[in-house]
């Protein structure tokens, strides 16, 4: 691999030195980290500073020059309602709708992923044989691709589908899962739970094992039953990696799109609408594209995680400091 | 047999199985069961026949059913065996049916012909592997031109980003100038930024830049990283600066220093980040459907996507696809598992 690239390197060498010449070591720095901020500045920055022109302005045309300004009309649109907690009743009805599925699903996916991560890791952490090969286990599903998630469940819930040749052998008897509004919301739950469980516990394992082993063996010492060594050491040790993994779990559930959209595409209905689906919507996949819309929406997801962000940045410096 | 016994249920700390032990041993086993159960179904139904795969309810292997050929007759034709009626216990071989009778012949006597009742007679099958599932993926559809893409814009983004982060942690790791913690700051800041918040105007630039509908506009975005940029500072740091110090005192040129010293000390942070990138990309899904509109340009992942919403009723073309899609990170997977595992526990992910 090296050598296939070291000619370029050579080549890229030359202005490099006489640019080295030139500003000196310590200015040189600047030139190595110009890539990067131009990147950062023009697919990160810029687009923060865009967002709310866009959110500020109507049409339906990308260039912000031929967009009429509306003021905060975008924003109005989206929050005249008469009544928050009734979708009906909101002019933006399928935004709200996206708002509340958000929020519910972000709410029942967070706490059974993490419970079962936990689960998980504590099982893990005890004295099991073969621990490397369950934990890559449970993991395994973390590196398939949103729609290669979707698809398999979705060969299996299909309507001949395996789990339903089961249920009939069970004398359960099947069911259409995907076009019941509810039962497509618990599976959307169970299929991302499914997919990204194993990180966190790869995450709630690692916090477990820097517990030290001497304060169990103190407890062991003081005759500590495990639900007590547990309750008293391992939960309040773990909290900090706990605290982690619950923001984490948050910031990337309010951002869930890919394997929904492509397990259920949004239905029955709006039943599995997501905010991040609506903002795609409004502003990609439909005509006219609201662009103005769905950058007004951005900015209301972007406060949300920035704030998720700060509390992230935040708990991990406390752990750093101990 | 006790022997082995003891030694299966033997434990690192006490001697004896306790009952804890086995209902932890029980739960990972549905752990197994859950997590690679899908996944083998997946695999098993891709090798299924169209017809294999609409039986209801399903077999666990695929089948398919016997044929044999009968002289004078060009084509193979279908084997049952009856199961009631007069030729009861009989082999044959169907020529052709109409309603629910059935013309048979004897495939040992091919001159009479007999006609039966299709309720009479069941299938002949035998275990066989629908592999037409796959060739049928490169006749009927640009499959390669979809895993090229997808390949394209993995390997490239991932040396891109490879490239552009580490020089920008070797200038925040190794030099001392004003405005490093100023750009340290930025750098936080933009993880405060995921993509999906910023897609209209990211969308805006990236048609401004002659991108829309090429895969450089799925490449260049994402090629600088917040956490690339960390994970590699946090292990270029601790490269003692008496190294580079000796190579500046031989008259290498800094460009000389980062390429030839610090790639080569970093490269287990380096490997890290690289599997995680390819991981990203091959897997990237949200942002390649709004750039890439073109089928000529779908990554296999749009793809997929897109013909599952064509062929609802061609799953054996889908699932097969399917497979091409996970195999290549299944195969980094098996190889790799153990460095994944280290490094995204080491950055807590993207």
């Amino acid at each position: 691999m090296l050598q296939i690239l070291s000619p370029i390197m050579r080549i890229v060498e030359v202005p490099m030195l006489a640019l080295q010449r030139l500003l000196g070591i310590n200015k040189l720095a600047w030139v190595f980290l110009l890539p990067n901020l131009i990147l950062f500045g023009l697919f990160a920055f810029l687009p923060v500073i865009l967002n709310v022109s866009y959110a500020m302005t109507g049409g339906d045309n990308v260039l912000l020059a031929d967009r009429p300004n509306v003021g905060l009309r975008n924003f109005v649109t989206l929050t005249d309602c008469e009544n928050f907690l009734d979708p009906n009743s909101c002019r933006e009805d399928k935004f709200w709708r996206a708002v509340w599925n958000t929020t519910w699903f972000v709410t029942l996916q967070v706490g059974a992923m993490v419970g079962f991560a936990l689960l998980t890791a504590i099982i893990l952490n005890g004295k099991i044989r073969a621990r490397g090969f369950f934990r890559s286990v449970f993991f395994f599903p973390v590196l398939l691709s949103p729609v290669v998630v979707a698809l398999i469940w979705k060969w299996i819930l299909q309507r001949e589908g395996v789990l339903n040749a089961f249920l009939d052998w069970t004398g359960i008897g099947g069911y259409n899962w995907l076009v019941d509004a509810q039962w497509a919301f618990t599976w959307s739950v169970f299929i991302s739970v499914w997919a990204h469980m194993g990180f966190y516990t790869l995450i709630l394992l690692a916090g477990l094992q820097a517990i030290p082993r001497d304060v169990y063996e103190a407890a062991l010492m003081d005759r500590a039953s495990p639900w007590r060594t547990f309750r008293r050491i391992t939960l309040p040790l773990l909290s900090p990696t706990m605290l982690v993994v619950l923001v984490l779990a948050l910031i990337k559930g309010v951002q869930t799109f890919d394997e929904i959209y492509a397990f259920t595409g949004g239905g029955p209905g709006t039943a599995t609408t997501f905010i991040i689906q609506y903002i795609y919507e409004e502003g990609f996949a439909g005509a006219p594209r609201l662009f103005g819309l769905a950058a007004a929406a951005s900015l209301l997801v972007a406060i949300v995680l920035v704030i998720l962000t700060l509390i992230q940045l935040w708990v991990n410096r406390r752990n750093v400091d101990g | 047999m006790g022997k082995i016994w003891d030694f299966l249920t033997a434990t690192r700390g006490s001697t004896r199985l306790h009952w804890t032990d086995w209902v932890s041993y029980a739960y990972l086993c549905t752990g197994i069961f859950l997590m690679f159960g899908p996944v083998v179904w997946l695999v098993l139904s891709s090798f299924k026949t169209e017809a294999d795969l609409q039986r209801f309810p399903p077999t666990l292997l695929p089948y398919a059913q016997q044929t044999v050929e009968v002289d004078g007759y060009d084509d193979a034709l279908p084997l049952f065996v009856m199961t009631a009626g007069e030729y009861e216990g009989m082999t044959l071989a169907q020529l052709r049916r109409v309603g629910n009778q059935a013309q048979m012949i004897d495939p040992l006597n091919p001159e009479e012909r007999l006609r039966v009742n299709i309720a009479n007679r069941e299938p002949v099958e035998e275990f066989s592997l629908a592999t037409e599932n796959y060739t049928s993926l490169f006749e009927r559809f640009n499959f390669l031109r979809f895993f090229w893409n997808s390949t394209f814009i993995t390997v490239t983004a991932t040396l891109l980003m490879l490239l552009v982060n580490s020089m920008a942690a070797f200038a925040l790791s190794k030099y001392e100038f004003r405005g490093r913690t100023a750009v340290l700051l930025l750098v936080v800041g933009t993880l405060m930024i995921p993509q999906t918040v910023v897609l209209v105007p990211l969308f805006l630039i990236v048609t401004e830049l002659g991108m829309f509908n090429s895969l450089w506009g799925v490449i260049i975005p994402g090629a600088a990283t917040p956490t690339g940029v960390f994970l590699l500072r946090q292990y270029m740091i601790t490269i003692p600066d008496e190294i580079l110090d000796a190579a500046r005192m031989d008259k290498a040129s800094e460009w000389k220093i980062f390429w030839r010293i610090i790639i080569p000390l970093s490269a287990p942070a380096i490997a890290v980040l690289a599997i995680l990138a390819i991981m990203w990309r091959w897997n990237d899904f949200l942002w390649p459907l709004i750039v890439l509109t073109q089928t000529e340009n779908f990554t296999l992942q749009l793809a997929l996507n897109s013909f599952q919403g064509e062929l609802t009723t061609d799953w054996s073309s889908l699932l097969a696809m399917t497979v091409l899609t996970l195999l290549p990170i299944a195969t980094v997977f098996m190889f790799l598992q153990k460095y994944i595992a280290t490094g995204i526990a080491s950055t807590g992910g993207k």
